[in-house]
C-alpha cells in the first residue's frame, strides 16, 4: 500500500477556521492611557475566586483560581492548606492561566477527510462527532467485542473515559505513566516492601538528613512539595548526595556529587550495601526485627567492592565509602529517593530493588526522616450497575511481564499490529486517547504509526493541538481543567485529605469537559445507567455528603483534611509490624523473582555504550515545564520557548559546535531529527553523553508558538530495552550524532 | 529583601506570578533568573539568582527623571507614576541592572515590591509564590526582622556594588 | 568555562541583548542642541563685545539655524518619547538632580529666545516682506533695542544648552561608556566647534571666516586633547570601563570613531584650517562641512556604543 491509511496530518490553516480571537479596538489601535487609567481608577476590579486543583502536571496542588466579570482568568493561587504546596503554587501551575487563554486551543470537534486527494480535518457539530464515535463503539463491538477498543489515557479525563470504557466492556486500558514512567520502580519496591511507593511518593524530605539522589534531579522536576521540602531539608542542614551523569540543580545544592558514568547505577548501590554490610554500619534491630533475606544479600555483595565499582562507575572508592558512611550516619533519617521516571536501561525494576533494599539497610522505611505511612481516604463510587467482565484484557495483554500491574502501553499498541504475536489473540482494533500525547510519551514511533495506521478507528480528546491530534479519525476539543467539573482528588500524604474542582468560568470555543463526552457517548450506547445524573456536580455532591462534608463547605476551604485512621505515620518502636508481602517481612532476597526465573537480588549488568562519535541521549525536565503539555502555553513559552541541546566544551571543540549554533541530531538507527537545535556548550554535562529537555520539537503548525521549536527527543528514542519484569521501556540506551549541516536539505539534492 | 542563593532552584515561579499578579505584558518581565556556571567538569559551580529591580538607596532612575514620575516611596521602595512618566527613556539608560523597561503602553515600569500587596499587608507576589521559600521580604532598618537577622548571619553579596547606587536586594550565598 | 545566562527566557524588546531605547533621534538631537548652543554662544559674545558689524554672519545669518535646529530637535526629542500625550508634566516641577530637566527648562527658555534673537533682526534679513500688523513693528524695534540684555541672557543659556547633553550622559553610572566627567565639557566644545564650522561656511567676508577659523581650531585641539583625556581615563578605570574603551579602540565601532570622527572629522579639518590660515587656498566648505558631520557621527557612535557597554551580563 503506498498510501497510508492514515496519514499524519498536519494541521495546517486548511479547512480549520476556528474563530480568530477578536482584537477588541482598543488593543489595535494601542490602549489609550489615559481613559485606561480614569477607568480603572473608577472601577475596582472585583475577583472572583474558585477553589480547583490543578492539572497541568500529575501533583494536583489545590489552587484558588481569581476571575473576573468578563471570563478571564488573571491568576491561579495555592491553596494555604493543601499538602502538595502549602499555597505555593509551582510555575506550570501558576501559569495555568494560560492554558485556559491560549488561543491555539482545540475549539471544535473535528473529523477527518479527503479533500482533493489530501487527508485533512473538517470541522464539525458535536452530535455529529459523537454519533460518529457511539457508532464506531458500537461496530467494534458487534464485530470484535468490546475488548478490541483500547484507551491510552493520562490523569483526570482519563478517569471519565476509562468509567466510559469499563461499562462498555473493555479492559484494554493503559497508561504511559506506568510502562514510560514509574512502574519500574513500584515493582520494585513492591517486590522489597509489598507496597508500591506510589503518587505522591511519601518521602519524608523535610525532616531527612540526608537525601540521596540517584539520577532524580528534584529542582528540575517540579514535584512540588518535594521541591518544598528539600529548601527545608537545606535549611535544616541536611546532607545531600546526588548521582548523576550531569551536574543537575540538585547536584549543584549536594555535599556530594558522583559524576557517575550513565548506565552504572547498580554497580554504585552493591557497592554501597557492600560497604554498609562490611563495616557493619547498617540498622541491625531494624534488619533483625523486619526483614528476611539478609544473609543471602550478605554473601551476594561480598565481592561488590568500592573498588570493583570503581572500575565501573569511574566514582573513586574512598567517595563511595565517604557518602556510605554519611548516609549510615543519618540513618534512619536518610532517603534513597525512588525517583519517577525510572524506565532507563531495561533492568529498571531491578535498580528499583537495589534502591529499596539499600532503604531496608538504613532502616529508612517507616521511619522520621525516611519514608512515613501514607493514607489517603477513599472517596466513596457513585452507584453504577457492575462492570461486565471482558473476556480479555491489559492482564492478558501484558502476559509475558509477569509483574506488570498497570497495562502496558507498548504491549496494547503491538496488539493492533497484524503480524506481531499478541494480535491474533487480543486484537486491537481501535484506540482513543485522552490526556497523553503519545508521539511524546511513548517512544519507537515507527511502532506506534504501524499501530496507527492498522487501527480501524482512533479518536482523540485533548485540549490542544498536539502531534497525536495529526493521526486521529475524531479529534474532541475538551476543556481545561479550570472549565470542568472532576472525581474529587484524594490523595495519600502524611494525613488523608481531598480537594475538589470547581469550574471557574464557562468552558471556552465549543469544548466540552471530559465527563460530558463519555456520558454523552455512554448515552448513544444503551449505558445511560452507569451515568445517572445530568451535571458532574451532582456526582460530587453526593460523594462529598457521603464523607461528611459538602460542595459549600468545599467551596469556602477548597481542601478538607481528615484524622488518620490506619495506624501511626511510622513503625513505632516496641510494636511489631506487617508488610504486605507473602512473607510479612521485607524481602532483601526476593522468592517471588526466583521463582518466576529472575535474579533474587539486583546485578549489575553492563549496558551498550555510544560507539565513536556517538553520544548518549540524555533528558530531563524544566521546571517552567511539564510533559509536552505546556510547550505552547503564553506564560510558560514565555520563559522557555524551546529546549537547548547540552554539550560538552571538549566535544563543541572537536566538532567546532557554539552556543546557539542549530544543530540535528541523528540516532544509531539513522532516524533523523526534523527540526534542528541549538547548542548550549556546558561544563554541567559529560562528554560522553548530551542532554535536552523533553517535550519540545512539536509538528503541529497550528500550535503557533512552540511549531519547530527543539527536538522532540522521543522521536530518537527508537532503541527500546524491555524491562522482562513488567514491561518498562527503558529509554536511556539511544545514541546520537551531531549534525552541523541540515540533513533534510542534503537529502532534497 | 533578601534571597538565598543556596535554595533556588531557578524554577522561575516568581517570574510568573509576577507577570499574572501584575498583568506584565507576554514578552516582558518584571523579574527574571540569572545562572551563572563556573569550573569544569565535574568540578563545576552553580549559582541561580532571581532578580529585579534592586530598589537602591541611591537610585540613578529617580535622580534621572525630569518630571520626578520616578520617585522613592516609603520604605525605599522606588516606584513610578505611570501618568507623571513622559516616556524619555533616562531612566531605562541609568539603570545597571536592566531592571527598567518600557511598557507597551508608552510609559516606563519595573518592580514596584508588588506596593499594592503591601498596603493590604501581604507579601510581593514573587515571594509569598517560591516553592522553595528562598526569597524574604522585610524590614531592613528593624534589627530584629528576619531579613535584618539572616543578613547578620550569612554570608551575602549585592549585585554590582561598584556601580555606586546602593542596592537593597541582597542574595545569600 | 565561564557560563552566565538567562534561564526565564528574559527577551525585553528594546533592551535584551543590548540596550537599544535611544535611536537616532537622541544622536540627531544631540547634534542639533550642539550646534544651536554653539552658535548662539558665538551670536551673545559677538554682541556683548559690541563686535557686530564685524561678523554680522554670527549674529544675523547664522543664528537663523538655532530657531529650525531647536525646533527640529524638539520634534525629534517627542517622536522619541513613548509616553508624547504626558510631556507637558515636564514642565510641572524642577528636578535639580535631573540634567534632562535643566534641558527641559533650557530648552523651554532658549528656542523663543533665539526666535526672538532672529526676528529682531528681522527687516534686516527679509527686506522685502512687510510686516503687516503695527505691533510686530514695535515689537521688532524692543527686541533690537535689548539685543544686549537678550546677549546677556543666551551666554548662560547656550553654555547649558551645550553642556548638559554631555553631563546628562555622563550622570548615568550604568553605562561606563559616558559615565566619565569629561563628556559634558565634550560635548560642548564639539557643540561649539560645530557652530563656528556652520558660521564658516555661512561667512561673507574673510575676516570673520578666518576669525572663526582660528577658534575652530583652537576647538578642535581642545577637543581632541579632551578626548585623549577620555579614552586614557577609561583605560586606566575599573573593568567594565576598559571593555567600553575597547568598543571604540579596536572594537566594532573604531573605524566610525577614529576615521569619521576623530580623523575625518577633527584632525583633517583642523590642517585644512591651520593651511588656510598659513594662506594656502584651501575651499572654505571642505573642513566646515567635515567637521560638522564629524560631530554628528560623534554623537551617533556615543549614543549607540554607550547602550552596549553595560555592567552586568
Amino acid at each position: 500500500m503506498s498510501t497510508s491509511r492514515r496519514k499524519f496530518i498536519k494541521i495546517s490553516a486548511l479547512g480549520l477556521g476556528g474563530v480568530a480571537a477578536s482584537a477588541s479596538a482598543l488593543n489595535m489601535f494601542g490602549a489609550n492611557t489615559f481613559l485606561n487609567e480614569v477607568v480603572l481608577d473608577a472601577v475596582t476590579k472585583k475577583l472572583k475566586r474558585t477553589p480547583t486543583y490543578c492539572e497541568v502536571c500529575f501533583w494536583k496542588c489545590a489552587a484558588w483560581a481569581y476571575s473576573d466579570d468578563e471570563g478571564n482568568i488573571p491568576k491561579i493561587i495555592g491553596n494555604e492548606t493543601d499538602p502538595h504546596c502549602y499555597g505555593r503554587l509551582c510555575p506550570r501551575g501558576t501559569g495555568g492561566v494560560g492554558m485556559y487563554s491560549d488561543e491555539d486551543r482545540l475549539k471544535t470537534p473535528l473529523i477527518r477527510t479527503t479533500v482533493d486527494g489530501e487527508q485533512t480535518f473538517r470541522e464539525a457539530s458535536w452530535e455529529e462527532a459523537l454519533d460518529l464515535i457511539a457508532s464506531k463503539f458500537k461496530h467494534v463491538k458487534d464485530t470484535y467485542g468490546a475488548e478490541s477498543f483500547a484507551l491510552i489515557k493520562h490523569g483526570t479525563p482519563g478517569s471519565h473515559l476509562e468509567h466510559l470504557f469499563q461499562a462498555y466492556g473493555s479492559d484494554t486500558i493503559a497508561e504511559p505513566a506506568y510502562a514510560q514512567c514509574r512502574g519500574p520502580r513500584e515493582t520494585g519496591f513492591a517486590l522489597t516492601y509489598g507496597s508500591w511507593v506510589g503518587s505522591p511518593e511519601p518521602t519524608d524530605i523535610r525532616d531527612t538528613k540526608c537525601l540521596v539522589l540517584i539520577g532524580s534531579h528534584i529542582g528540575e522536576n517540579m514535584h512540588n512539595t518535594q521541591v518544598q521540602e528539600m529548601s527545608d531539608a537545606i535549611d535544616n542542614g541536611a546532607t545531600i548526595i546526588t548521582v548523576d551523569p550531569r551536574f543537575s540543580t540538585a547536584a549543584s545544592k549536594s555535599q556530594h556529587w558522583l559524576a557517575i558514568k550513565p548506565a552504572t547505577d547498580i554497580a554504585l548501590m552493591l557497592a554501597w550495601m557492600n560497604v554498609l554490610i562490611e563495616e557493619e554500619l547498617y540498622d541491625k534491630d531494624y534488619i533483625e526485627k523486619y526483614s528476611t533475606g539478609f544473609n543471602e544479600l550478605k554473601d551476594h555483595v561480598l565481592n561488590f567492592t568500592p573498588e570493583w565499582a570503581y572500575g565501573i562507575t569511574t566514582i573513586k572508592p574512598e567517595e563511595i565509602r565517604k557518602t556510605a558512611r554519611a548516609m549510615a550516619y543519618a540513618a534512619p533519617s536518610v532517603i534513597i529517593h525512588p525517583g519517577r521516571h525510572v524506565t532507563w536501561y531495561g533492568d529498571d525494576s531491578q535498580r528499583a530493588r537495589a534502591m529499596a533494599i539499600l532503604n531496608a539497610l538504613l532502616g529508612s522505611w517507616g521511619r522520621r526522616g525516611g519514608f512515613y505511612f501514607k493514607e489517603g481516604i477513599k472517596v466513596p463510587s457513585f452507584p453504577h450497575p457492575e462492570y461486565p467482565e471482558p473476556k480479555w484484557g491489559w492482564k492478558e495483554i501484558g502476559e509475558k511481564f509477569p509483574l506488570a500491574q498497570m497495562g502496558v502501553t507498548t504491549e496494547v499498541m503491538k496488539c493492533a499490529i497484524p503480524g506481531e504475536e499478541n494480535h491474533e489473540k487480543y486484537p486491537v482494533k481501535a484506540l482513543m486517547v485522552a490526556g497523553t500525547n503519545i508521539t511524546k510519551s511513548i517512544p519507537n514511533k515507527k511502532l506506534l504509526e504501524e499501530a496507527i495506521d492498522s487501527l480501524d478507528f482512533m479518536v482523540v480528546m485533548d485540549t490542544m493541538p498536539m502531534d497525536v491530534t495529526g493521526y486521529a479519525d475524531v479529534v474532541l476539543p475538551e476543556c481545561t481543567y479550570l472549565e470542568r467539573y472532576d472525581g474529587i482528588r484524594s490523595s495519600p500524604n502524611r494525613e488523608p485529605s481531598i480537594a475538589v474542582r470547581i469550574p471557574v468560568v464557562q468552558p471556552k470555543y465549543d469544548s466540552k469537559p471530559g465527563w460530558w463526552v463519555a456520558k454523552q457517548i455512554g448515552e448513544r450506547l444503551g449505558l445511560g445507567e452507569y451515568f445517572k445524573y445530568d451535571d458532574f456536580k451532582e456526582v460530587i455532591e453526593w460523594q462529598l455528603e457521603k464523607m461528611g462534608t459538602s460542595l459549600e463547605e468545599m467551596k469556602k476551604i477548597g481542601v478538607k483534611h481528615f484524622p488518620r485512621k490506619s495506624g501511626p505515620l511510622y513503625l513505632v518502636e516496641d510494636k511489631s509490624y506487617q508488610f504486605p508481602t507473602a512473607s510479612g517481612k521485607i524481602e532483601l532476597y526476593s522468592k517471588e523473582l526466583k521463582n518466576l526465573g529472575f535474579d533474587p537480588m539486583p546485578v549489575y549488568t553492563k549496558h551498550p555504550e555510544p560507539p565513536q562519535g556517538f553520544y548518549r541521549l540524555n533528558y530531563g525536565r524544566a521546571p517552567m515545564h511539564t510533559f509536552s503539555r505546556t510547550a505552547n502555553n503564553p506564560n510558560l513559552n514565555d520563559l522557555m520557548d524551546e529546549n537547548k541541546l547540552w554539550v560538552n566544551p571538549k566535544v563543541a571543540r572537536i566538532l567546532g559546535l557554539k552556543t546557539g549554533q542549530e544543530v540535528w541530531l541523528r540516532n544509531q538507527d539513522k532516524v533523523t531529527s526534523t527540526f534542528a537545535i541549538k547548542v548550549r556548550v556546558t561544563e554541567r554535562i559529560r562528554w560522553d553523553s548530551v542532554y535536552m529537555v523533553h517535550g519540545f520539537g512539536h509538528d503541529n503548525k497550528k500550535l503557533s508558538r512552540t511549531f519547530g521549536k527543539g527536538i522532540n527527543d522521543t522521536q530518537m528514542i527508537t532503541k527500546v530495552a524491555m524491562d522482562p519484569l513488567m514491561g518498562g521501556t527503558g529509554m536511556r540506551g539511544n545514541f546520537v550524532e551531531i549534525l552541523t549541516k541540515d540533513p533534510h536539505k542534503i537529502i532534497e539534492v | 529583601m533578601v534571597i538565598d542563593t543556596l535554595k533556588c532552584v531557578g524554577c522561575s515561579d516568581c517570574v510568573v506570578a509576577c507577570q499574572t499578579e501584575n498583568n506584565v505584558p507576554i514578552g516582558y518581565c518584571r523579574d527574571w533568573i540569572t545562572e551563572i556556571v563556573d569550573g569544569t567538569y565535574p568540578k563545576v559551580e552553580l549559582e541561580l539568582k532571581s532578580e529585579r529591580c534592586n530598589h537602591c538607596d541611591n537610585a540613578p532612575c529617580v535622580r534621572c527623571c525630569p518630571t520626578g514620575a520616578s520617585h522613592i516611596v516609603e520604605g525605599g521602595i522606588v516606584l513610578v507614576t505611570h501618568n507623571e512618566c513622559i516616556g524619555c527613556g533616562a531612566c531605562i539608560e541609568s539603570c545597571p541592572y536592566d531592571a527598567r523597561y518600557s511598557h507597551p503602553e508608552g510609559y516606563v515600569d519595573k518592580c514596584t515590591f508588588c506596593h499594592h500587596r503591601l498596603e493590604k499587608g501581604q507579601l510581593p507576589a514573587c515571594v509569598s509564590v517560591c516553592p522553595t521559600k528562598c526569597m524574604y521580604f522585610g524590614d531592613l532598618d528593624n534589627p530584629n526582622s528576619e531579613v535584618s537577622r539572616l543578613l547578620k548571619s550569612r554570608k551575602h553579596k549585592t549585585l554590582a556594588p561598584e556601580a555606586g547606587t546602593k542596592p537593597q536586594v541582597y542574595y545569600l550565598i | 568555562m565561564q557560563e552566565e545566562i538567562f534561564v526565564s527566557g528574559r527577551n525585553i524588546p528594546h533592551i535584551d541583548p543590548s540596550l537599544e531605547i535611544w535611536h537616532w533621534p537622541i544622536s540627531v538631537y544631540l547634534f542639533l542642541g550642539g550646534l544651536a548652543a554653539g552658535i548662539l554662544l558665538f551670536a551673545a559674545i559677538v554682541t556683548v563685545l559690541d563686535k557686530e558689524k564685524d561678523y554680522p554672519t554670527a549674529v544675523k545669518y547664522a543664528t537663523i539655524i538655532p530657531p529650525i535646529a531647536l525646533s527640529l530637535g524638539l520634534v525629534a526629542l517627542i517622536y522619541d518619547l513613548k509616553h508624547p500625550l504626558y510631556s507637558w508634566q515636564l514642565y510641572t516641577t524642577i528636578r535639580l538632580e535631573s540634567p534632562m530637566s535643566w534641558g527641559a527648562w533650557v530648552l523651554l527658555a532658549t528656542t523663543p529666545l533665539s526666535f526672538l534673537w532672529v526676528f529682531s533682526y528681522f527687516t534686516e534679513l527679509f527686506p522685502k516682506w512687510n510686516l503687516k500688523f503695527e505691533f510686530l513693528k514695535k515689537f521688532e524695534i524692543f527686541l533690537k533695542n535689548n539685543r544686549k540684555l537678550m546677549a546677556y541672557a543666551m551666554i548662560p543659556l547656550a553654555i547649558i544648552l551645550g553642556v548638559y547633553t554631555g553631563i546628562l550622559l555622563s550622570a548615568f553610572n550604568a553605562r561606563p561608556l559616558w559615565n566619565n566627567a569629561i563628556l559634558g565639557p565634550l560635548f560642548l566644545t564639539s557643540g561649539m566647534s560645530t557652530g563656528a564650522a556652520a558660521i564658516i561656511l555661512l561667512a561673507k567676508t574673510a575676516k570673520e571666516r578666518h576669525l572663526f577659523s582660528k577658534v575652530d581650531l583652537a576647538l578642535i585641539i581642545i577637543e581632541l586633547g579632551l578626548i585623549v583625556h577620555m579614552i586614557m581615563g577609561m583605560y586606566a578605570g575599573s573593568q567594565v570601563q576598559l571593555e567600553a574603551m575597547q568598543l571604540l579602540v579596536g572594537g566594532d565601532f573604531t573605524v566610525m570613531f577614529f576615521g569619521f570622527v576623530v580623523i575625518l572629522g577633527l584632525i583633517v579639518p583642523g590642517l585644512l584650517e591651520l593651511l588656510e590660515i598659513k594662506g594656502y587656498k584651501v575651499p572654505v566648505a571642505i573642513p566646515a562641512i567635515l567637521i560638522l558631520i564629524g560631530g554628528l557621527i560623534f554623537r551617533f557612535v556615543m549614543v549607540e556604543a554607550g547602550q552596549i557597554t553595560r555592567y552586568l551580563y
